[in-house]
């Protein structure tokens, strides 16, 4: 576990959010929660609580499909840009913050090409550039071992542990600043999913990381702050060994323990 | 113990009763593929036997001469010159207008339009267009392209014309081709900064164009057999001449005077010599069928290759 000050910097922050579905619903009501910098914070919560839905509102995923809506903010700091404003475009949240899928999701292209694929929406053709962030993309994600050798083979020939690293890498190549996983391993074995964790708790030194589990475990192994979601509320939020030692509700024990959920 | 020993009695008197059940219910699997493969044989062979029959009837004019020759008061001199050059250019005029149109108009329907009831009601009528009676495809072509804009009955109004055929046929495609492309994908692409656009060229059209290439084919071939939207707009039914050539000696190399060229095709070919009461002319027509069928059959055969060619690396 790693020590925790109070005065760790604040990377992000949401702000009184709610968020209605284009059919009315809301998913999430009056949510506030900072992101500490560098730190993992992990959403825990039985299914349909909207951990989910708050992970996607960090990258502004809504609004892909119409009729979705945002109220509140989610801050950025230093810059204090309201990720959720009108005026701040969702691509631009996205280049800063970027996304791992609950399955692996690599494009029908070439291991190279996944990674790259980043770099080329930001308009970058220097070939010496492009590799370079390749290479330093699949060894952050601790895959670059694995497929140094047949970079120019198709993603799909990779394992599903493997293909979730890359995932991973495609999502690292573009140096985000917030990185959000979305339930990362539940579709995969336990050794792909503890390599996971592992590249996880190393990504930590670069970066701010937000992640959606299913699996308590999992939330107390990696994380550093963990957040306890039910019906769409923010029903606790602490440091990960008071949430898990010490909860202060009677909702969280009864789902850590699992009496519930 | 004794409930134990009662349910394992009665388990063992009811397998017997099970395995009948089984037994009986799998008559019923093999009464369908009788009938479903009796269905499929009907059809098979009717088709089967249709072009054999042609096959045969057209075997003496099976020659180089038949495709050099034009049309001739003399059966055995008569060839489908300028039918099958008529049929190529109206099927490159075609091609040039309802391909890019119809892939146009299904990306934007499935990736750009807002849903709403207005877009409800056009997919709903796209749907509709393509069971239009093709002949009201001429009626209106007859009265839009030949006097309206007064293109005359010129190659270019009955390529125009079955280019509207088949629009709907290469937007409905285009339209499922993309709609197979599975969520996670777009996400993904979205999720690294990709735009609208970006993610419609690098992954939505790269990914589905074994699909939509396959539905332009199918298309095309629908387009190659049509006549009555063409006899509608008034092709000539007999003529000697070759429209003038699309590529010249001298620049600018590209010619576009037979865009309003008088033509025929080989379906209002076909249907000419079968008219006569000749029988001899029977004989070109059978072999011109046989031709058309062979050439539909290479296009969807083409279209299946290049489909399971292009879908191989996919794998969703």
């Amino acid at each position: 576990m790693h020590t925790l000050n109070s005065t760790t910097p604040i990377k992000a922050e949401a702000r009184n959010l709610n968020f209605y579905y284009s059919n009315g619903t809301k998913a999430l009501k009056d949510i506030s929660m900072p992101l500490h910098e560098k730190k993992i914070t992990a959403l825990i919560g039985p299914s349909g609580c909207g951990k989910s839905t708050f992970l996607r509102c960090f990258n502004r995923m809504h609004d892909l499909y119409p009729g979705n809506k945002y109220e509140g903010e989610i801050v950025m700091h230093p810059d204090n840009t309201n990720v959720l404003a009108d005026g701040v475009d969702p691509i631009e949240v996205r280049m800063r913050i970027s996304m791992v899928f609950q399955k692996p999701n690599p494009f029908p292209k070439s291991i190279y090409e996944n990674v790259a694929y980043g770099l080329r929406v930001r308009g970058e053709t220097n070939k010496r550039v492009v590799d370079d962030k390749v290479e330093e993309a699949l060894k952050g994600a601790a895959i670059w071992d694995e497929v140094k050798n047949r970079l120019n083979d198709l993603a799909f020939n990779l394992s599903g542990g493997q293909q979730q690293r890359l995932c991973i890498a495609r999502a690292l190549a573009t140096d985000p600043e917030i990185m959000l996983f979305d339930e990362p391993t539940s579709a995969l074995d336990p050794i792909a999913t503890a390599n996971i964790e592992e590249l996880m708790s190393e990504l930590r030194n670069k970066l701010t990381i937000l992640v959606v589990t299913h699996n308590m475990q999992q939330a107390a192994r990696v994380s550093d702050y963990t957040a306890y979601m039910y019906l769409g509320e923010m029903m606790e939020y602490g440091d990960t060994d008071s949430i898990f030692t010490r909860p202060t509700r009677k909702e969280t024990e009864d789902y850590i323990t699992g009496k519930f959920g | 113990m004794s409930i134990k020993s009662d349910l394992k009695v009665s388990a063992i008197q009811n397998l017997a009763e099970v395995r009948a059940m089984i037994r009986r219910h799998k008559r019923n699997d093999y009464l369908f593929a009788i009938i479903g493969l009796m269905a499929l044989m009907l059809g098979l062979l009717t088709l089967l036997t249709l072009f054999v029959d042609l096959l045969y009837d057209g075997s003496t004019r099976f020659n180089l001469e038949f495709l050099s020759d034009f049309p001739s008061r003399r059966a055995a001199h008569a060839g489908l010159l300028s039918a099958w050059v008529g049929s190529a250019l109206v099927m490159t005029v075609t091609f040039l207008a309802a391909v890019p149109m119809g892939v146009a108009a299904g990306l934007y329907l499935e990736e750009y339009a807002p849903k709403n009831w207005f877009s409800d009601l056009i997919e709903i009528n796209v749907s509709n267009l393509a069971g239009v009676p093709s002949i009201v495809y001429g009626l209106l072509a007859l009265g839009l392209f030949v006097y309206a804009l007064g293109f005359g009955q010129s190659i270019l109004t009955a390529g125009l014309t079955l280019g509207l055929l088949i629009l709907p046929i290469v937007i409905v495609s285009t339209r499922e081709s993309i709609r197979a492309i599975p969520v996670a994908i777009r996400e993904a692409a979205y999720a690294v900064g990709a735009t609208k656009w970006q993610v419609v060229y690098d992954h939505v059209l790269k990914y589905s164009y074994g699909g939509i290439l396959t539905g332009i084919i199918i298309g095309m071939a629908r387009a190659l057999g049509e006549t009555a939207p063409i006899i509608t707009i008034g092709a000539l039914t007999f003529i000697a001449f070759l429209p003038p050539s699309p590529i010249t000696a001298e620049a600018p190399y590209l010619n576009f005077d037979w865009l309003s060229s008088g033509f025929t095709v080989m379906p209002i070919q076909m249907f000419n010599w079968l008219s006569r009461p000749d029988h001899a002319f029977h004989v070109n027509a059978a072999a011109t069928g046989a031709i058309i069928i062979l050439v539909t059959l290479l296009m969807n055969g083409t279209a299946i290759y290049l489909r399971y060619k292009i879908r191989k690396n996919i794998k969703w």
